[in-house]
């Protein structure tokens, strides 16, 4: 689905990715994870061609995507803070996003599953983050693409909508998607998510089941092999 | 392109500074005509005004609306879209409701106090055009700064600092080079050096509509080529529209390397 | 009482029973102006019919009257001057003059009037010519609707429309010259009146006066000449409600004095000359309620000019209203209205509070660097020019408008 060469990302004079090398098979939930200012942003953003590689190759669905922007069709991305024109109204935004890639019926379902009718006609600007991320996720899934990639979709949910949203990606899972997580919430990655791949200072510093990070790190849970991780690499 | 000029054009419409920008160039033309009692004496004004004002809230604006739609931009970079056509578009929507603004701003009050009766109608269509130019021009060239500037505060500050530079200070050197170079012919010289900076341009556009006269006063054979005849006109129009596809093709450019 | 009568009676009598009317036309007996010239005694009228005469050198030299019929046509052939006068009371009507002849040593004329008093030049089309209407050492006559147009190229072989010169008390009258050298030139020609002419696209001058006073022209159309007029070396001449237009170059103007003294320059429009006014050397003007309407320069100052006073005129739109280039200042300035003025008149008395200068510090730059015309407008010009304006150092701080009208100024 996605393959990713020696990938090398500088802003200015700090080097965020240090020749990242990643295969990501088709179908099942990758969860991207690392500290702080690791890079994983921006290795998502390199692969939605938001941001431009100072070197490597980044092939999605067997493309180069490099002055390529057609891919981005078979791509759904949920950014990571939503920021929305503040003047316009939830119905506007997501007729207009129709307009801009494909019509879709999907959208309605979507509404309903997330309780959105209610704020339709509310401007972006007066709704609570966590609405604003229901928005999000709407305009998100809305559109059936083979690759899902979400920066982190929690933030700011509550429960019910969060089990709302595992079952949604359950359900995407099922239709042979593949979907590329990031998340700081331990327990929501370790729930959904079937392979990691940690990010450290720039590298990949391990890819593989939850199961074998455990077994790497002799912890007996994901969220302390997780700080081992760290504290090993700070120490 | 077309998708993302409608949005933002949109966008703009609803926003307060387009309706603002409107009142602003009403009230300039309606306080212009009670002043004055004259049109063609209000179109003279106007033309003083028009060049200098028109680069400032173009490049104002152009700096104020990048750093507002930073969200906007964010949400289309998401989407499947091509960045020329999301920046293009965007620089578009702008200019234009700019330049609607100031047609309509200055045009309902001329139009009713008996525009197309009235000999100005040329004058007036001038002014509007090169006002629609230079909107175009300083709108390019404050994205190009926007683009460059992930500091807003630099951003507007450099924006202010272009316009003061083109506006005032270019022509202060401009005129110490002159007087320096006097002994040498100059008409060359002062001709290029007007072509180089576009408020300067459309300066000679008016110019050559109000102050004939007194430009062909010249001895220069150069001077009298270019204010004499269709020539100067020609020239001047060409001038600005490469002064509008060289920021254009900038934004381009730089919005194709630019991370977000 | 009654003797004289009958004396008078039969003198008339006998005078008109002595004139008689000779006809001219190509299959009379007398076929060409010369020969009924010859023919006729003095007081008689030569009437020419409708056609072609070939003749030059014709000259008049008893006071008649020659009348023509439809514009006959003389056709100098390009050999000289064509008719010469040198009779007193000589009439000349309705002919239609064409191929004067050109030289370079003799000023060849279509008509000219010497040493001769009492006549009239009127209704004669001129054309193909070198020197037009030439008048010398005359007095007393009238040129009177006629219509001279040249086809001069370069200024060194080209003549006058209408040349005056050691010619006095001539009245030039609803004239209509265009494409000559100068359309009227008058040279130690005093009390001349000059009215209701038009002199238009002239190489040189529409009006130039040399070494000539107390003369004065009114309710003239200058139009398009490389120079609207030019008044030199002559004093008290009357300048009255003419028209100066579209004079554009690098030497033109509306009007170019010098030497001049103790004129009169009122009511007079200048509309889109280069120059409207450019004074050297003269004094003692009275510059009253003219038009200065779009000029690049309304006024120019170049010097030496004293006691002039401009008063009640109208400023309107020039590029620059005046340009000065001395520090002194004797001429005063007063209630003329400034369209460029940006004062205010809280007393509602007409007159504006603040005083105008008329003087931008940008006309001098200009002066100095003529390129830097092209920044005329530009802001940083309008910024050194108020700096200037609220403290002179460059212009003459006294030369200044203290009584500026807030209207417009009629009469």
């Amino acid at each position: 689905m996605v393959s990713i060469k020696n990938l090398h990302k500088k802003f200015g004079k700090n080097q965020v990715l240090k020749g990242v090398d990643l295969y990501i098979n088709d179908g099942g939930i990758f969860a991207v994870l690392g500290p702080n200012g690791s890079g994983k942003t921006t290795l998502i953003k390199s692969i939605l061609g938001m941001v431009i590689p100072n070197k490597g190759i980044i092939e999605v669905l067997g493309n180069n995507i490099k002055k390529n922007s057609d891919y981005r069709h078979k791509i759904d991305y949920l950014p990571q803070i939503a920021n929305f024109p503040s003047n316009l109204k939830v119905k506007e935004l997501i007729k207009m996003i129709k307009d801009l890639r494909k019509d879709t019926d999907e959208d309605e379902r979507l509404i309903k599953l997330f309780k959105l009718e209610p704020f339709l006609d509310k401007k972006l600007g007066n709704l609570s983050g966590g609405t604003k991320q229901k928005v999000n996720l709407v305009l998100t899934f809305m559109f059936d693409s083979p690759l899902i990639i979400l920066d982190e979709p929690t933030t700011g949910l509550d429960p019910i909508s969060l089990i709302r949203l595992k079952d949604l990606i359950q359900t995407e899972k099922g239709k042979g998607k593949t979907i590329l997580i990031t998340s700081h919430i331990m327990s929501f990655v370790e729930e959904v998510s079937d392979e990691i791949v940690f990010i450290l200072e720039g590298k990949i510093y391990f890819k593989g089941t939850i199961q074998d990070l455990k077994t790497k790190t002799k912890q007996p849970d994901f969220e302390h092999a997780i700080a081992s991780i760290l504290t090993e690499n700070h120490a | 392109m077309l998708k993302i000029l409608k949005y933002s054009f949109y966008d703009l419409m609803r926003s307060r500074w387009s309706y603002v920008y409107f009142a602003f160039y009403l009230l300039l033309g309606v306080v212009l005509l009670f002043l004055n009692n004259d049109l063609s004496k209000a179109v003279i004004t106007l033309m003083n005004v028009i060049i200098v004002l028109v680069p400032l809230i173009g490049t104002i604006f152009g700096v104020m609306y990048y750093y507002n739609s930073k969200e906007f931009t964010e949400l289309l970079l998401a989407q499947p879209l091509k960045r020329s056509s999301i920046f293009l578009g965007q620089y578009l929507g702008v200019a234009l409701s700019l330049s609607m603004s100031l047609i309509l701003g200055l045009g309902i009050p001329f139009v009713f106090y008996g525009l197309f009766e009235s000999s100005a109608i040329w004058d007036f269509s001038l002014l509007l055009i090169t006002g629609t130019f230079l909107t175009l021009i300083f709108t390019a060239l404050a994205f190009n700064i926007a683009l460059s500037n992930e500091n807003k505060i630099k951003g507007f500050g450099y924006a202010i600092l272009l316009w003061l530079f083109l506006a005032v200070i270019y022509d202060g050197l401009f005129l110490m080079t002159l007087i320096m170079f006097e002994d040498y012919p100059l008409d060359k010289l002062s001709l290029v050096g007007t072509m180089l900076n576009p408020i300067d341009l459309s300066r000679t556009l008016i110019l050559l509509k109000l102050d004939i006269s007194a430009l062909l006063g010249y001895t220069g054979a150069v001077f009298k080529e270019f204010f004499g005849t269709n020539f100067g006109l020609i020239v001047s129009f060409t001038m600005l529209t490469v002064w509008v596809i060289l920021p254009v093709l900038r934004i381009v450019f730089k919005s194709k390397r630019k991370d977000f | 009482m009654n003797k004289l009568f009958v004396f008078l009676a039969v003198i008339l009598l006998a005078q008109t029973s002595y004139t008689q009317n000779i006809e001219v036309c190509n299959t009379c007996p007398t076929s060409s102006l010369k020969d009924a010239i010859l023919q006729a005694k003095g007081f008689d009228t030569i009437t020419v019919k409708k056609g072609t005469y070939k003749e030059y050198d014709i000259i008049i030299d008893k006071p008649l009257t020659i009348i023509g019929e439809d514009y006959p046509v003389i056709d100098g052939e390009l050999k000289g001057e064509i008719i010469t006068i040198i009779s007193d009371n000589v009439t000349v009507d309705g002919l239609f003059i064409i191929n004067v002849g050109t030289s370079y040593t003799e000023d060849f004329a279509a008509i000219r009037v010497r040493k001769s008093k009492n006549f009239v030049i009127q209704n004669l089309v001129l054309e193909k010519l070198f020197f037009g209407i030439y008048i010398e050492k005359s007095s007393y006559g009238k040129v009177y609707h006629n219509k001279i147009i040249g086809d001069a190229v370069e200024e060194y072989n080209s003549g006058n429309g209408i040349q005056l010169w050691y010619s006095n008390h001539i009245e030039i009258e609803h004239n209509y010259v265009e494409h000559v050298r100068d359309g009227i030139y008058l040279e130690f020609s005093d009390d001349c009146l000059i009215k209701n002419n038009v002199s238009a696209e002239n190489l040189r001058y529409g009006l130039h006066f040399m070494f000539s006073n107390d003369d004065v022209y009114q309710d003239n159309t200058f139009e398009n000449n490389g120079a609207g007029v030019a008044v030199m070396f002559s004093k008290k001449i009357k300048m009255l409600n003419n028209i100066f237009k579209e004079n554009w170059g690098t030497a033109s103007y509306g009007m170019l004095l010098k030497e001049i003294n103790d004129a009169e320059i009122i009511g007079n429009t200048f509309e889109e000359n280069t120059i409207a006014i450019n004074i050297e050397g003269s004094n003692r003007i009275v510059y009253k309620n003219n038009n200065f309407i779009n000029n690049g320069w309304a006024i120019k100052v170049r010097g030496a000019c004293y006691t002039n006073s401009f008063v009640e005129n109208n400023f309107l739109y020039n590029s620059f209203d005046i340009s000065y280039n001395s520090k002194i200042n004797d001429n005063v300035f007063d209630r003329n209205y400034w369209s460029n003025y940006t004062g205010y008149d809280l007393d509602k008395d007409g007159v504006g509070d603040v005083p105008y200068r008329p003087v931008k510090l940008f006309s001098y730059i200009v002066n100095r660097t003529p390129e830097t015309i092209i920044l005329l407008r530009s802001m940083f010009i309008d910024i050194i020019d108020f700096s200037e304006k609220v403290s002179p150092v460059f212009t003459p701080d006294n030369l200044m408008d203290n009584n500026p009208s807030i209207k417009k100024i009629t009469w």
